[in-house]
C-alpha cells in the first residue's frame, strides 16, 4: 500500500520503527495532491514549506522518544480553522486576505502532538451549504465520481480523504457538515456532543449549533483524532468541562445486547433504493454481530429542517456582522464614505448563499417577527432534544441514513435551495439536540457511490457510538474500497 | 395649564475592574491605541467571550446597594448594530434577563422629605470602543478606531420614572455616584465618562395619570448638565405643547455650549437592535450563596453611615452628609475620632483645613500626607490647652509640607501656648504702657478697643499665649 493510503495507526506503526519518516510521508503526500489536485480541489491554500518543517521536527521528535500515535502524521484542516500565520478564508471572498494572528484550540492541540499540516481544505463558503459549491474558491468534486459533489460544507475535508491527500482531517459540522460529506465520500465523519470541542478560533456559523470532529478513513483514526481535539477549553465558555474518555479503548469490537433504535420517521416511502437497501444489509450484519432493533419514533423530525433555518440563520446574521470591511478581510475600493464602504464591502465579499441566510436570520430576530420565529423555533429545538432524551431511554444507539440519497451531481440543486437544505434532513436534528453522531460506509450505490450509515449516540456518548461504528467496520469491507481517482 | 415632568435616568458606570469584560485585556484609561487589544476585543473570526467573574461580583454589589433582587439566572443577549467602533457588530449585554431587578434609592432634595425612587434594572455589558479623528501619529487625514476601550465592563442602572425635577434627578444622580464609588466599583470620573447619564424627560397635565410622549436625552456628562439639560427640555417640551404641537418620540442630544438639545434621531429611524441571547455565552447561575456572600462583604453604606454620625457621633447633619461624600473621607473621620472623642472638632478641621489643602494640592483623601492618628493628636493638643487653634494651623502646615508628629513639632519649634500668667502680664504691662491713649479711650466706654489688646498681646507672644488666660488677665489690667 502506497504510504499516502495509510490511516494514522498505519503510518505511525511505520514511523515509529523507522519505515517511513514523516518527511517521506509528507512529501508523499504532497506529490499525491499534486497529482490529482487538479481532478478534485479539495484545498484553498497548500503549505507544503511548512509542512517539511514541520515534518523535520517531527522526525526529531520521534528519534528522542517522545513521539505519540500522531507525531508526524500529514494532516489538512477545513479552512474555518484559525491557523496563525496561514491565510485562513472559511471559503469566502470577504476573507480572501485574512492572515490570523493566532491557531484554533483544536489545531493547537493538534499540532503540539507533531501533527504536519498540509493545507486548508475547500468549503462551503461560512460552511453555508451541502455541496461545496457555495466555495468562493471553486467547486470541489467528488473523487468517485467528479461529476457530483463531495457533500458540505466540510466537501474539501471528505473529499482529500478519499482523495488519499490527507492522512486524517478536521470538518465542523453545524447541520450534517461533517457526516453528510464523509458518507457521499465514503469515511468516518463524527460530529462530537455540542461542548465536546472547543470552538475557540473556528469561525462561527451558528454558534449553539457548530462543532468540531474528525474525517479519517477508519473508526480507530477517528477515536485517535476526537481523543486529542476533545476536551475543556476554559476560552471557550460552552466546552464541557468533564473528563476526555481513552476513545480507543472503546473500540471492544463487541456489539453483542447493544439496543440500536430505528425511528420509523427516517425510513420514510421515497428514501432512495439504493439506501434503503444499504441500511438493511447494515441492520442484518448488526443482528449477526449480536445487536437488538427497537423501533422508535422521534416524532418532531419534520419540524427540523425548518428550526434550524431559523436558528442557524439568526445567528449566523449575527456572526457574520464582523465582517465590515473596516478592521481585516476585504473592504471596497469604490466606497464613499463609512455606510457605503460597510455595505460595499459585505456585498462584494459575501456570496449568495450566505447572503440569503443573513437576510432570512435578520427578518427571524427582527421587532415584531422574533416571537413568531425565533423563539418558536427555540421551543421546537426543546422538543426535538426531548424526543432523542425519550428515545435513549429505551435505546443506546440510534440507526439512520447520513442522507436521502448518495451524492448528487454538481449544479443539480444550486437553484433550488429548498431541495439542497432537505439534503440534510438526518443530519440536522442532531445538531438541534446537541448530541453525538458520526457517519460509516456502509455500501455503495448502483452507480458505485458511497452510502454512509448514521449511529447517533447519548450526549456525550461518543465511545457507543464509536464501538458500534469499529464493530460494523470490522465486520464489512465498504470502508477498504478506494475511489479511482 | 401647569405641567408635571417626569423623569427616569440611565446610567451608565464603567466598572474599575482590572480586566475587561470577556478577555483579560487592561482597562486602564489613555494607553497607545489598539495596545491593549486581543483577539476577542478585537471582534477577530473565531474569538469567544469568557465573562469575567469580577464583574458579576461588582454587578451584585451595585444590585445589594440599591435594594435589588439579585437573579439566580440572568442571560447575556446580543444588541445588533453596525458602526465601526463595535468590533463584532454586536453589543454583548444583557436584555430579557438583567443580573438585578427591581431596587430602590432613597434620595433628599434640600427643604423637601426623602422620596424614595425605583429601580427598574441593572444589567452588565460591555463598552464599545472610540473613533478618533486626525491629529494622531500615523494618522493621516481620515479617521481611525481605537479598540483600548471595547469591551470594558459597565453597568447600567435603570431608574423607574419617579423624578418628577431636574433637582431630583441630580438628587438621585448624586446618590447613585456617591454609592458606586462607595462600593470602589466606579471610579466615578464623569469627564473621562466613566460616569455617564441620559435622561428620559416627558412633561404631562397636572393632575393626569397618563404620561407624556417622552424624549431621550444623550450622554450628559455631568451634574450641572443633567439640570440644565433637563431644565431646557421640560421648557422645550412645555412650548411645544402649549403652542398647539405635540412632542415625538426622538433621541435627543445635549449641547453643552447653547445648554439646549437637538433632535438626533426619531422614533423611525431608531434601530432594531434584534436582541436575543448570545450563543456563546452560558447562561449565568447565581447562587443563593454567593449573594449572602456579597451581603456579608458590603461596606457599610453612606446613608446608613451619615445617620449614624449624626445619632452616634452626635453631628450636625450637614456635617454628617458632607463627610460621608466619599467612602475615604469617611473612614479617615472615623479614624480620627477613635484617637480622639471630639467628634465636632474633628470634622471642622476635615471640613476646613484638610479639604483646604487636599484641593489645593489636587490630592485625594485617601493620600493625605497627614495620617488620621497624627490629626487627632493634634486637635487633642488643642483640646488639653497645649497650643492654640491658631498654632494649630501652622503645625498642620508644617506636618502636611515635612511631616512629623504634632507633639514633637510644637517642642522643637517652640510652639508650646503660654499659659504663665506671670510671663503674660508681663507682655500686658508693656502693651498697655504703649498704648496709653487706647487705654483710655477703653476706660472711656469704648470696649471695641479691647480687641485691639487682645491682638497686640498675641503678636508680642508671636501667637502662643494662651487666649483665655490673656483675655481674664487684660480685661483686669484695662479695668484697673
Amino acid at each position: 500500500m502506497e504510504i499516502f493510503e495509510l490511516t494514522i495507526h498505519q503510518l505511525h506503526d511505520k514511523l515509529k520503527t523507522g519505515a517511513v519518516s514523516s518527511v517521506e510521508a509528507t512529501k508523499a503526500m504532497l506529490a499525491r495532491i499534486e497529482s490529482v489536485e487538479p481532478r478534485v480541489g479539495s484545498f484553498i491554500t497548500l503549505t507544503p514549506e511548512s509542512a517539511l518543517a514541520e515534518a523535520e521536527a517531527a522526525d526529531r521528535r520521534i528519534a528522542s522518544g517522545d513521539a505519540d500515535v500522531l507525531t508526524g502524521i500529514p494532516l489538512a484542516l477545513k479552512d474555518i480553522f484559525l491557523t496563525e500565520g496561514i491565510r485562513t478564508t472559511c471559503g469566502s471572498r470577504i476573507l480572501h486576505n485574512f492572515i490570523p494572528p493566532y491557531s484554533a484550540t483544536a489545531w493547537e492541540r493538534l499540532r503540539d502532538r507533531g501533527c504536519v499540516l498540509l493545507g486548508k481544505l475547500n468549503q462551503d463558503e461560512f460552511a453555508m451549504g451541502s455541496s461545496n459549491e457555495s466555495s468562493a474558491f471553486g467547486v470541489t468534486r467528488n473523487p468517485w465520481d467528479t461529476d457530483r459533489i463531495p457533500g458540505g460544507s466540510s466537501g474539501g475535508s471528505a473529499a482529500a480523504i478519499a482523495a488519499r491527500q490527507a492522512t486524517a482531517t478536521l470538518g465542523t459540522d453545524t447541520g450534517g457538515s461533517i457526516r453528510q460529506p464523509a458518507s457521499h465520500c465514503g469515511c468516518v465523519g463524527l460530529k462530537p456532543t455540542y461542548g465536546r470541542v472547543s470552538r475557540y478560533g473556528v469561525i462561527a456559523y451558528a454558534s449553539s449549533l457548530d462543532q468540531v470532529g474528525p474525517i479519517t478513513r477508519d473508526v480507530a483514526d477517528c477515536a485517535i483524532m476526537l481523543g486529542t481535539v476533545a476536551g475543556h477549553d476554559p476560552r471557550d465558555s460552552t466546552s464541557v468541562n468533564a473528563p476526555v474518555p481513552d476513545y480507543t479503548a472503546a473500540l471492544t469490537g463487541d456489539v453483542r445486547g447493544l439496543k440500536i433504535g430505528l425511528p420509523k420517521e427516517y425510513f420514510i416511502a421515497g428514501l432512495d433504493r439504493d439506501v434503503q437497501a444499504a441500511m438493511d444489509r447494515a441492520i442484518e450484519t448488526y443482528r449477526r454481530l449480536g445487536a437488538e432493533f427497537v423501533e422508535i419514533s422521534l416524532p418532531h423530525t419534520d419540524y427540523a429542517v425548518a428550526t434550524y433555518y431559523l436558528i442557524a440563520t439568526a445567528e449566523a446574521s449575527s456572526n457574520l456582522a464582523r465582517y465590515d470591511g473596516v478592521r481585516f478581510g476585504h473592504r471596497s475600493e469604490q466606497a464613499e464614505g463609512l455606510i457605503d464602504m460597510m455595505t460595499r464591502s459585505r456585498s462584494e465579499g459575501f456570496g449568495a448563499e450566505v447572503k440569503r441566510r443573513i437576510m432570512l436570520g435578520t427578518y427571524a430576530l427582527s421587532s415584531g417577527y422574533y416571537d413568531a420565529y425565533y423563539v418558536k423555533a427555540q421551543k421546537v429545538r426543546t422538543l426535538i432534544m426531548g424526543d432523542f432524551t425519550r428515545a435513549f431511554e429505551t435505546v443506546d444507539v440510534i440507526l439512520t441514513p447520513v442522507a436521502p440519497t448518495p451524492a448528487f451531481k454538481i449544479g443539480e440543486k444550486v437553484n433550488d435551495p429548498l431541495q439542497m437544505y432537505l439534503s440534510d434532513i438526518f443530519t440536522i436534528p442532531v445538531n438541534l439536540a446537541g448530541t453525538c453522531a458520526m457517519s460509516v460506509p456502509a455500501g455503495f450505490s448502483a452507480a458505485g457511490l458511497p452510502i454512509g450509515l448514521q449511529l447517533i449516540g447519548t450526549p456525550f456518548g461518543e465511545e457507543t457510538i464509536l464501538r458500534a461504528g469499529h464493530a460494523f467496520e470490522q465486520a464489512t469491507e465498504w470502508h477498504t474500497r478506494k475511489a479511482d481517482i | 395649564m401647569k405641567f408635571q415632568p417626569v423623569i427616569g435616568l440611565e446610567v451608565h458606570a464603567q466598572l474599575k475592574t482590572g480586566s475587561k469584560i470577556f478577555c483579560g485585556c487592561s482597562t486602564t484609561f489613555g494607553s497607545e491605541p489598539n495596545s491593549q487589544t486581543c483577539p476577542v476585543c478585537l471582534g477577530l473570526p473565531g474569538a469567544l467571550p469568557v465573562l469575567n467573574k469580577k464583574v458579576v461580583e461588582f454587578a451584585i454589589r451595585a444590585g445589594l446597594a440599591t435594594n435589588c433582587t439579585i437573579a439566580h439566572h440572568s442571560v447575556f443577549a446580543r444588541k445588533n448594530y453596525f458602526y465601526p467602533d463595535l468590533p463584532k457588530g454586536y453589543q454583548i449585554s444583557q436584555f430579557e434577563e438583567p443580573i438585578c431587578r427591581k431596587g430602590w434609592l432613597d434620595i433628599q432634595v434640600e427643604g423637601q422629605e426623602t422620596k424614595r425612587i425605583g429601580i427598574t434594572r441593572i444589567h452588565m455589558e460591555e463598552d464599545a470602543g472610540k473613533l478618533v479623528h486626525g491629529d494622531v501619529p500615523g494618522l493621516d487625514d481620515g479617521s481611525g478606531v481605537d479598540l483600548n476601550r471595547a469591551c470594558t465592563p459597565l453597568l447600567e442602572i435603570v431608574s423607574e420614572p419617579d423624578l418628577r425635577s431636574s433637582d431630583e434627578a441630580v438628587a438621585y444622580l448624586k446618590q447613585l455616584h456617591r454609592i458606586v464609588t462607595w462600593l470602589g466599583i466606579c471610579d466615578g470620573n464623569m469627564e473621562e465618562g466613566s460616569f455617564r447619564c441620559d435622561a428620559n424627560v416627558s412633561v404631562m397635565p397636572v393632575g393626569s395619570d397618563t404620561l407624556g410622549t417622552r424624549a431621550e436625552i444623550k450622554n450628559v456628562n455631568s451634574f450641572k448638565f443633567v439640570k440644565q439639560a433637563i431644565e431646557y427640555e421640560i421648557q422645550r417640551q412645555i412650548d411645544l405643547i402649549e403652542d398647539g404641537g405635540s412632542v415625538v418620540q426622538e433621541t435627543r442630544l445635549f449641547d453643552p455650549n447653547s445648554g439646549a438639545t437637538r433632535s438626533m434621531r426619531s422614533k423611525e429611524e431608531a434601530h432594531d437592535y434584534r436582541y436575543f441571547p448570545d450563543p456563546d455565552l452560558v447562561p449565568l447561575v447565581i447562587g443563593a450563596d454567593w449573594v449572602q456572600r456579597a451581603q456579608q462583604e458590603l461596606p457599610e453604606l453612606p446613608e446608613h453611615r451619615q445617620q449614624r454620625f449624626i445619632t452616634e457621633l452626635g453631628l450636625p447633619e450637614y456635617d454628617a452628609e458632607v463627610l460621608t461624600a466619599s467612602r475615604g473621607l469617611a473612614d479617615y473621620f472615623e479614624e480620627c475620632v477613635a484617637f480622639h472623642h471630639n467628634a465636632k472638632a474633628v470634622s471642622n478641621w476635615l471640613m476646613g483645613e484638610v479639604t483646604r489643602a487636599l484641593n489645593d494640592s489636587g490630592m485625594a483623601i485617601e493620600t493625605c500626607p497627614v495620617i488620621p492618628r497624627q490629626l487627632a493628636e493634634l486637635i487633642k493638643l488643642i483640646d488639653n490647652g497645649a497650643i492654640s487653634g491658631k498654632i494649630a494651623k501652622t503645625v498642620f502646615e508644617e506636618m502636611w509640607n515635612n511631616g512629623g508628629e504634632p507633639q514633637a513639632i510644637v517642642e522643637k519649634q517652640g510652639l508650646a501656648q503660654v499659659s504663665d500668667s506671670g510671663a503674660i502680664e508681663a507682655v500686658i504691662d508693656e502693651i498697655i504702657a504703649a498704648n496709653m491713649a487706647q487705654v483710655e479711650e477703653f476706660r472711656g466706654g469704648k470696649e471695641k478697643v479691647f480687641g485691639f489688646f487682645v491682638g497686640q498681646v498675641m503678636r508680642a507672644s508671636k501667637g502662643k499665649a494662651n487666649p483665655a488666660l490673656v483675655n481674664e488677665l487684660l480685661l483686669a489690667k484695662l479695668k484697673g
